[in-house]
């Protein structure tokens, strides 16, 4: 019997709710299993000085000390509720934000919290082996509060199915602990969480770009008029900001470093700077095109007749819903959407209710691209004339309108062959990958210390200084 | 047509009352003579159950129809000394001209599905009370017998038509209409009176019928006699039939007393059944009660009884609340069957009723439960049943839940009262479906191995994980899923299409075997569905639609 308070953080009543007490027994144990197998390897007797939210309240939610991982304490969080919620968008809009599932729209609220749930062990997944190869201390704390963070929004996920789903709820959640990221019999729901993490540069571009595809979709999540989810979903974004906060300086302390290394010892040729052991540019932007064109896809198809119905159920607004200016209902509205004609890319306007996918998608592209300027400005301080860029939307995309078209990253239409003897241009090739692999055979543990290819942070993490000990091995 | 009238068609009228009684009957006329007791039809023209069309030609419409129901419950119940019945008209040279094609054409299209199924299942009960009751029917034809006219005709054993050179049998729907004979009438001609097909093509395509000696020829009759002879045939041919019939000599009929019922607001109350309605939840929660206790059966006190004997009064509320939900509350789309008291009560009375099936009333009353749920499975609702700790889903009310589309039963923690359901002979062949199989044998498509793994089973109170494992239950959630699993189950199914449901239901729930009754269920009023809202027959142009205006009918020629 679990001490369920004391254990399990959380501010849904957990020790009176015999329902939620019941799935938990079952399944604590069985994350627990899954987190020794496939979280973070060697892990497990690591004193790592981790983050952990124990309530709501503003000085609740990033409680620091040293814990054992397994140890940690996974909460379940809900922001407050807000007696006077209303279902905000769609056919429903105006009506009591609802508290219990309507059982009209059970399934597609089940596949929703499904396909968002299957994302956060994934992730955990992919990063697996990367604590091998930490640059240092902090970094290595990092990537473990990621982990840990992707658990806990996985138990937020899991909640919801056994707070509201029953049987099938129960089921579910199991099968989330069942999946394995890349596995060909038994592979996570989206395609880019089947994707390797194979190295630190993809880490910090993940949780970049990847990271904020779940922001975005949390955003939109919390627009529900499915009020546990979108309390729950809210909740996750104060923790999500943390992940893309480590991608983005990831990559900047990155790009810092390199340009500091071309500086110092004025190269500019790709080999020459490789042969200095820090990335070189190109391969920076590479990975760029790579990750942010498969996140692209984690949006779905351009025009969408499950977003249209997601969106009129009242199941999933936009991205800040109750901000945007129009009636919300969107029978009449247009979105412009981008398709291939011939050797052309062309804009149509389709019904708006249809492309909610696409206008997410290009939420994002929005935020990103601010992220982009910023590594920019980094290059530009060291006066290196190299120009970072955002590759088109149709870019080495699988899934929506640009899917089966060979578009270039400045966006023209090429053939196949065109396309492919200019790939290794565009995205990382093995040799890449083998090189940038090459640079974190090991990892650095003494407290202070880092990586040659990499920056140090401007700060430590709880105003703690640089050397402090993040990790502590045992 | 007038636009006044088609307005009132459409708003909300009063509900329809399924009973009735002889002294209150506007269009038949019941008596007797010895065993055989004669049903004249004498329709008033101004006695429509709704405005704004006149019962011309002895032709019906639903209130005609719950009529003739009665009188045939009157015969069953109240006179078990009759062995034959005729049927016959009291207007001149015209028996009966079949469905009002006025109130057709007036009708919402549920109205018209509706009324088909009732008179449908009043045929089919002429049927099954000439199979099972003993008694037997004859049409006697004495003028023109059109339509539905002669599809009731073809219910009877035998068909008799006055030879008077001018009175025909026909099935005009086709060629006059545009719409086919619905109310069994092509069934019957094939499967039931095997006329051969294309004949019956020429039949059913010809709106002037046919008469005479063709008429026997083609199998359409069995007899033509000359009008001079015609009466006196008729009640010798009756007193014929009347000796087939083993119904009982000297005895006594029970009274079919009026139903205490009260129509409120919140449902319908009777004594052994209740319907909730929950009109924002589109469900109508219908509960059944076992009788008091398991007392001591005699045919002697269930006779004395009467009326009031529980598994008659049961089934006559229960029969009630089905005609009076299925006409009054379409939007109620959902039906919840629920079921209480002791499941020993209702095992000890199948017992009895198992036991003394040779008396007319055991007999009578096991007939009216049989066409009574049998109601359900042809009823367009989607049906769950839900069982729980104090249900009584046992033996002859197990078959409520066995009728329903998905079973429900709540898997109480041990200690506390426990939810079960107890099989009983009831379950495995007295209580046939419209295609004839017991409920269980359709459940498990007639697999005999997996029914005998249940009969040894009979008297066993199941639990809900027994019942779950033997089939009998769709899903048993736990006390803590329990009612957020039935809310959710119900609001889901309460947001589907109701079409599509109706589709979908009515092609799961028979299984295996085609008999007339399916075929008519099925196929001919799935059919007559569809051409009810094809505007070939409906629209503004349509042949039902422009009957008796004078306008030329309009079709779309494209076949579909």
């Amino acid at each position: 019997m679990i001490n369920y308070t004391e254990k399990i953080p959380n501010n849904v009543d957990l020790g009176r709710d015999r329902v939620l007490q019941r799935a938990l027994e079952h399944w604590q144990p069985a994350f627990l299993g899954w987190w020794y197998d496939m979280g973070p390897t060697e892990s497990r007797n690591y004193d790592v000085y981790l983050r952990t939210a124990v309530s709501v309240e503003p000085d609740g939610w990033a409680q620091f000390d040293y814990v054992k991982m397994p140890e940690y304490r996974w909460g379940i969080f809900l922001q407050p509720r807000d007696e006077n919620r209303q279902v905000n968008f769609g056919a429903h809009k105006g009506q009591p934000a609802w508290q219990e599932v309507p059982g009209e729209y059970r399934s597609t609220l089940r596949r929703i919290i499904v396909t968002q749930g299957d994302t956060e062990p994934a992730s955990v997944e992919q990063q697996k082996m990367l604590g091998l190869s930490c640059p240092s201390l902090y970094d290595l704390r990092n990537i473990f509060q990621v982990n840990v963070e992707e658990g806990r929004h996985l138990w937020a996920m899991v909640y919801l199915l056994h707070r509201h789903f029953g049987r099938d709820g129960r089921e579910e959640a199991e099968a989330l602990l069942a999946r394995r990221s890349g596995d060909t019999d038994n592979p996570r729901i989206l395609g880019a969480f089947n994707e390797p993490t194979p190295d630190w540069l993809a880490f910090y571009m993940f949780t970049f770009f990847t990271d904020r595809d779940g922001k975005f979709q949390l955003c939109a999540l919390a627009e529900s008029g499915f009020d546990p989810l979108a309390r729950t979903c809210r909740f996750m974004l104060t923790e999500e900001a943390h992940h893309m906060f480590v991608g983005e300086t990831g990559v900047s302390r990155i790009i810092q470093r390199t340009c500091e290394v071309m500086r110092e010892n004025n190269v500019e040729d790709p080999s020459d700077v490789r042969a200095l052991g820090v990335i070189d540019l190109p391969t920076i932007q590479k990975y760029l095109n790579f990750h942010y064109s498969v996140t692209l896809d984690l949006y779905g198809s351009d025009v969408s007749s499950n977003a249209a119905n997601y969106f009129t159920s009242g199941l999933k607004g936009r991205f800040r819903e109750t901000k945007l200016d129009d009636d919300h209902v969107l029978t009449d509205a247009c979105y412009p959407v981008s398709e291939v004609v011939g050797d052309k890319i062309v804009t149509k306007n389709v019904p708006a209710l249809t492309a909610l996918n696409e206008r997410l998608r290009d939420d994002y592209i929005d935020e990103i691209s601010d992220g982009v300027g910023r590594w920019q400005r980094v290059i530009d301080q060291t006066g290196i004339p190299f120009r970072l860029t955002l590759p088109h939307k149709g870019f080495h995309r699988a899934i929506g309108n640009f899917a089966g078209h060979f578009v270039s990253p400045n966006g023209e239409v090429l053939t196949e062959e065109a396309w492919k003897s200019r790939e290794s241009e565009w995205l990382p090739s093995e040799k890449d990958y083998k090189f940038v692999q090459s640079l974190m055979s090991g990892r650095v543990t003494e407290p202070g210390k880092f990586a040659n290819w990499i920056a140090p942070p401007l700060r430590g993490i709880n105003n703690k200084p640089l050397d402090f000990e993040y990790v502590r091995f045992d | 047509m007038d636009v006044a009238v088609t307005h009132e068609a459409k708003t909300k009228p009063a509900p329809v009352d399924y009973q009735t009684e002889p002294s209150r009957y506007k269009h038949w006329k019941l008596s007797f003579d010895g065993a055989v007791a004669t049903l004249t039809i004498d329709v008033a023209e101004d006695g429509g159950i709704r405005p704004g069309y006149k019962l011309k030609l002895n032709s019906y419409d639903l209130g005609v129809d719950i009529e003739l129901h009665d009188a045939l419950q009157r015969i069953r119940f109240e006179h078990p000394e009759i062995r034959s019945v005729i049927f016959t008209s009291a207007k001149n040279r015209i028996f009966c001209s079949g469905a009002n094609i006025y109130m057709l054409g007036l009708s919402s299209h549920a109205w018209k599905v509706n009324f088909c199924k009732f008179t449908n299942e009043t045929r089919i009960g002429i049927e099954d009370a000439s199979r099972n009751s003993g008694l037997k029917f004859l049409a006697s034809c004495n003028g023109t017998t059109a339509g539905g006219g002669y599809e009731l005709a073809l219910a009877c054993d035998e068909i008799i038509l006055v030879d008077d050179r001018s009175s025909a049998v026909s099935l005009p729907e086709l060629p006059l209409l545009g719409v086919l004979p619905g109310t069994g009438g092509l069934t019957r001609l094939t499967d039931k009176r095997k006329v051969r097909k294309d004949l019956a093509d020429m039949f059913c395509t010809n709106q002037d019928g046919v008469r005479g000696q063709r008429a026997k020829d083609w199998g359409l009759v069995d007899e033509i006699v000359k009008p001079q002879q015609f009466a006196e045939h008729v009640k010798q041919r009756a007193g014929k039939l009347a000796e087939l019939s083993d119904r009982p000599l000297g005895a006594k009929g029970v009274s079919l007393t009026p139903l205490e019922k009260v129509a409120d607001e919140a449902g319908l109350h009777y004594q052994y059944a209740d319907v909730q309605f929950n009109r924002s939840g589109r469900t109508a929660t219908i509960t059944v009660r076992a009788p008091e206790s398991p007392s001591e059966q005699t045919v002697e006190r269930a006779l004395a009884a009467g009326a009031n004997w529980w598994p008659l009064q049961m089934v006559r509320e229960l029969d009630d609340a089905i005609l009076s939900l299925r006409t009054n509350e379409l939007e109620l789309g959902l039906w919840v069957m629920k079921t209480a008291g002791n499941p020993d009560a209702v095992l000890a009375m199948d017992k009895f009723l198992l036991s003394h099936l040779d008396h007319w009333f055991v007999r009578e009353v096991l007939g009216m439960m049989r066409r009574t749920f049998a109601r359900l499975e042809v009823t367009s609702r989607s049906i769950y049943a839900i069982a729980e700790p104090g249900s009584c889903f046992s033996g002859t009310l197990l078959e409520l839940a066995l009728a329903a589309d998905r079973v429900y039963m709540r898997d109480t923690e041990e200690g506390d009262s426990v939810a079960t359901m107890t099989l009983s002979e009831m379950n495995f062949g007295p209580l046939p479906m419209v295609n004839h199989l017991s409920r269980l044998a359709a459940r498990f498509y007639a697999d005999a191995a997996q029914i005998e793994r249940l009969r040894p089973q009979v008297g066993k109170k199941l639990s809900p994980r027994e019942a779950l494992e033997a089939g009998l239950v769709t899903a048993a959630p736990d006390d803590l899923d329990w009612e957020d699993e039935i809310r959710q189950a119900m609001e889901s199914r309460a947001a589907q299409s109701p079409d599509a449901l109706t589709g979908l239901e009515a092609n799961l729930r028979f299984g295996l075997r085609e008999t007339p009754e399916t075929r008519i269920f099925g196929r001919l009023s799935a059919w007559q569905n569809w051409i009810f809202i094809r505007p070939n027959a409906v629209g503004p142009s349509g042949a039902l639609k422009v009957y008796g205006t004078g306008a030329p009918v309009k079709f779309d020629w494209e076949k579909v």
